[in-house]
């Protein structure tokens, strides 16, 4: 392998040695990257399977293990990251919180892109004065910070889990929305799309068929982009009380509870701030490499 | 340069009419308006002369336009906790949010922009990517927790400062970095983005090959245009700090009003919610308006209308 | 049944354009197709020519129903076009069809093409049964000589005659009697361009479509069309058969074009540079469009739009060729033509 011109970075190693494959692979995907995916992958499980896993029940209180520190800080095996001020398990109210956390921040995205994508394709379809009110729409939707929208609901229209989540939903619709009606316009202006109606297609064979399979990656990076932030919005809602409520927890929820313990028993609040902070994350920089691989043009 | 403004301005019309449309859609769709402004435990007096005052045997679309004009009096009902108009309760409260939001967003820009244009020069350095990674941690890290950290470390462990109330522009402190860091983070990123994009275009290669120092390339040629793109966030980063000073107000008992929103969202005082609704709509629009102004003053492209010779 | 299949009648479009000046901005009018009149014969190919901005685009839209006409009107086979792109509009793309520029453009790169080849049958014949479905893609592939083996290849695994094969089978699918074809070959390589134009004239010799060819380039549309319609800003300067209109040019515009024709027999041409801007659709000269440009305009030429006059199957819209007896002679080249 060295006959000709040795190159010193080179040394002897070919192209197929096992460290180099190592290396193109983790150039193809950074560590960071695969260890966000772990993380996400872990949280998924831990929101799908948590409940089988979880050594307590997450409302279960036990009054003489009031406030137990986690292992660690001088606790015991019995609590991993200690009890709270009732003697509830952290371990399995952090895996209650994750599982309602994930779970609405899911749905919520599901609702945002299901309500982007629709008005986008309307948009796009209709054009003229109905495409005008719905980016007037879109243009209000955006000046206004969402949590001080989302704020005035919740005191006018009351709390339940669902309207809660609902109301998540319409968090981002905006920016999908955008980014249908440009792609769509730009496939039916001149494209498959244009070409498709030109065959006789209907508006939803053109829509359901041909341009939402086309711009699914990056509808799906977008979305990505999405769920980190409703994440934060529904822990931000929760922890002033205002989104889930109790007996119901979350991620936000704990931390809210917990800050009252700031000083005599910090880990409360510190292991679903921890979450938290690793999820959204995880998913950030999960998304923007997704964004970089599948569509450089997205901003 | 006309037409712009006037486009711009008949935006912010539009968007000031759907935030209050939005508030009269809510406000109806939970019953009778008289109980809701007035409060539960009104006498039976003051809601028939309510209802007569704003018409509520009326059409819809009357009731619509008449709401509009209440609003533009200042009439907006009275809080149903100290029956003080709620008009009053809100504007009592804006300076103390003022005074941290001001703040807040001038360490914003001054650590944003600074970091970003660092982070910008020194591309694919250790400095660049420590900068970076600080900037992706700041702005997944939410401002709740961002806060609570800070009174931890340095009002509960050092005691340093306080942990809550207002009495002293100590008190301020924790308050203002834990706005600032989150919003700073995403200044940052977008300014290093905007200066790399500047720096890579032909006019910055030709006016350092021409021998200014580089020094004056950046300051002279990069920086003017890269401000044009970072504009456009500050729009967004009022919001932001709109939203953040509701969270970082409840965290150290700052009595703003992202604490009084909170209390009456708890409390259902809608009068008082539906004010700062409306408040805020106004200042975002505002704030957008000026953004938008001041996107069309620094880009020259947009004034090339009326001055007859470019620069 | 009417022997026509398509006539255009008066035929314009015109597009309301704001210009800079002004509080907001000055309103004018683009003219992009200002009264046009065709026939098109069932199983004819009339070719379209002009520049690039002359308006036949423009006029494949109109043929189309893609936009709704200014003035004037299309009919089809006896009816008028409907334009709102519903039921109507989109039971009539059994019978006309087009086929475009960009052959990727206008394929779906997620699908397999035997996929989109198929889709005609899929949006207009639901009742047919899926094997039969398969089978008539797969012969439509077999037709434009793509092998059976491509069936599952992606748009981009192709060659851009291959695609166009594509495009071309899929616009066959239904066996429509129109097609618009705009600028099909101008996208490819010019040995490519020969290929896919003799696999358009041998479908046309089986199936008997008629077509509107539309092309900047006179050799290809010589290739194709039986009858041949030059446009100059949005109106017909001249039509006639290839031979008479390529060999014999009447309009001075026409004959401009021909002579800058690259061909192989000449070596030394006789080739005419037009002088002045090229032509501003929203702008339009006063008098005959094409005066400003002309090598041979005379006073009349700027005060009075010629109308196009027709004589024994040709048609010129030119002073300067309509002779008083309705004897239409070519344009004489004038003097200060540039002879390069």
């Amino acid at each position: 392998m060295t006959i000709t011109t040795p190159d010193p970075r080179q040394g002897s190693a070919s192209v197929f040695t096992a460290k180099s494959r190592a290396r193109a692979f983790f150039q193809k995907y950074p560590i960071l990257i695969l260890l966000s995916i772990f993380w996400i992958v872990l949280m998924l499980a831990v929101a799908g399977l948590g409940h089988l896993v979880a050594p307590r029940d997450f409302m279960a209180m036990n009054l003489s293990e009031r406030l137990s520190e986690p292992v660690g800080m001088g606790g015991t095996w019995a609590y991993p990251l200690g009890t709270d001020e009732l003697g509830r398990d952290v371990v399995s109210r952090l895996i209650a919180s994750i599982r309602i956390s994930l779970t609405i921040a899911f749905l919520a995205t599901l609702v945002s892109a299901t309500i982007g994508v629709a008005l986008g394709f309307l948009a796009a379809f209709l054009r003229g004065r109905a495409e005008q009110t719905i980016l007037m729409v879109i243009d209000a939707q955006a000046a206004m910070p969402f949590m001080i929208i989302a704020l005035a609901v919740l005191a006018f229209l009351g709390n339940s889990l669902t309207l809660f989540t609902i109301l998540l939903g319409f968090y981002g619709w905006e920016r999908i929305a955008r980014i249908a009606r440009g792609l769509a316009i730009a496939a039916q202006d001149q494209g498959y799309a244009a070409a498709v109606r030109d065959l006789g297609a209907s508006p939803s064979r053109i829509y359901g068929l041909h341009i939402l399979p086309n711009i699914a990656s990056t509808l799906l990076v977008s979305m990505t982009l999405n769920f980190p932030e409703v994440i934060l919005l529904e822990s931000g809602l929760s922890f002033l009380g205002l989104g889930v409520q109790p007996p119901e927890t979350s991620l936000g929820a704990m931390v809210g509870y917990g800050r009252d313990y700031i000083q005599s028993a910090p880990w409360i609040m510190l292991a679903p701030a921890a979450v938290i902070v690793v999820t959204t994350l995880c998913v950030s920089l999960l998304g923007d490499w997704l964004r970089d691989l599948f569509d450089p043009t997205l901003r | 340069m006309l037409l712009y403004t006037l486009s711009r301005l008949a935006r912010a019309l539009v968007t000031v009419v759907l935030i209050v449309t939005l508030a009269f859609i809510i406000l109806r769709m939970t019953g009778d308006p008289s109980i809701i402004i007035l409060g539960p435990d009104a006498p039976e007096q003051a809601y028939e002369a309510f209802r007569r005052n704003w018409g509520l045997d009326q059409p819809l679309i009357v009731q619509y336009f008449k709401y509009f004009g209440a609003i533009a009096e200042g009439d907006l009902g009275r809080s149903m906790r100290d029956g003080r108009p709620a008009l009053d309760v809100v504007m009592d409260r804006v300076p103390m949010t003022l005074a941290l939001t001001l703040p807040a967003l001038v360490f914003n820009l001054i650590l944003g922009l600074g970091a970003g244009v660092f982070a910008a020069l020194n591309r694919n350095t250790w400095i660049d990517r420590a900068i970076m990674t600080v900037s992706v941690v700041g702005f997944t890290v939410p401002s709740f927790v961002m806060g609570l950290v800070l009174a931890m470390v340095f009002a509960v462990q050092l005691k340093w400062l306080p942990s809550g109330g207002s009495g002293s522009w100590a008190h301020a402190i924790l308050p203002v970095i834990s706005m600032g860091m989150i919003g700073a983070a995403v200044i940052a990123r977008f300014t290093r983005s905007a200066m790399l994009e500047v720096l890579g275009q032909p006019y910055i290669r030709t006016a350092s090959a021409k021998g200014l120092s580089w020094g004056a390339v950046v300051l002279r040629h990069a920086l003017p245009n890269a401000a044009i793109p970072v504009l456009t966030i500050i729009g967004f980063m009022v919001g932001s700090l709109v939203a953040g000073a509701v969270v970082i107000e409840s965290i150290f008992s700052w009595p703003g009003l992202g604490r009084l929103l909170v209390g009456a969202v708890a409390n259902r005082d809608l009068a008082v919610v539906q004010t700062i609704l409306i408040l805020i709509g106004f200042t975002m629009v505002f704030a957008n308006l000026m953004v938008d102004l001041a996107y069309g003053w620094v880009d020259p492209r947009l004034r090339i209308r009326t001055l007859s010779t470019a620069k | 049944m009417s022997d026509v299949l398509l006539s255009a009648r008066a035929l314009a479009r015109h597009y309301p354009v704001r210009l800079p000046g002004g509080l907001l901005g000055r309103p004018a009018t683009l003219k992009a197709v200002d009264g046009v009149d065709f026939d098109l014969a069932r199983g004819e190919v009339l070719g379209l020519v002009g520049e690039s901005g002359c308006g036949k685009s423009t006029t494949a839209k109109l043929v189309l129903g893609h936009v709704p006409p200014s003035s004037g009107e299309v009919r089809f086979d006896g009816a008028p076009v409907p334009t709102d792109r519903r039921a109507d509009w989109r039971r009539l793309r059994r019978r006309m069809q087009m086929i475009y520029q960009d052959p990727l453009g206008a394929l779906d790169r997620r699908l397999p093409i035997v996929a989109q080849i198929g889709e005609p049958f899929d949006i207009h014949c639901p009742d047919m049964p899926r094997p039969e479905r398969r089978e008539r893609a797969a012969a439509l592939m077999a037709s434009v000589g793509l092998r059976p083996d491509q069936a599952g290849s992606y748009p981009h695994e192709l060659s851009g005659g291959q695609r166009q094969r594509v495009v071309i089978a899929r616009a066959l699918a239904l066996d429509p009697e129109l097609l618009v074809c705009d600028e099909p070959v101008s996208a490819l390589d010019v040995s490519i361009q020969a290929q896919v134009l003799n696999l358009m004239s041998d479908l046309r010799d089986r199936t008997g479509f008629a077509a509107l060819f539309i092309s900047h380039d006179l050799k290809v549309v010589r290739q194709m069309a039986d009858r041949v319609v030059v446009m100059y800003l949005g109106r017909i300067v001249e039509e006639g058969l290839p031979d008479q209109v390529f060999h014999a040019p009447l309009h001075p515009y026409t004959q401009a074009l021909v002579s800058a024709a690259p061909t192989p027999h000449r070596r030394a041409r006789n080739r005419i540079v037009l002088p002045g801007d090229p032509p501003n659709p929203v702008d339009v000269p006063s008098g005959c469009p094409f005066h400003p440009r002309c090598p041979a305009a005379v006073a009349r030429c700027r005060s009075e739009v010629p109308s196009l006059v027709r004589d024994a199957g040709r048609a010129v819209a030119c002073h300067l060729a309509q002779s008083a007896g309705g004897d239409l002679s070519p344009a004489p080249r004038a003097l200060k033509a540039k002879v390069a």
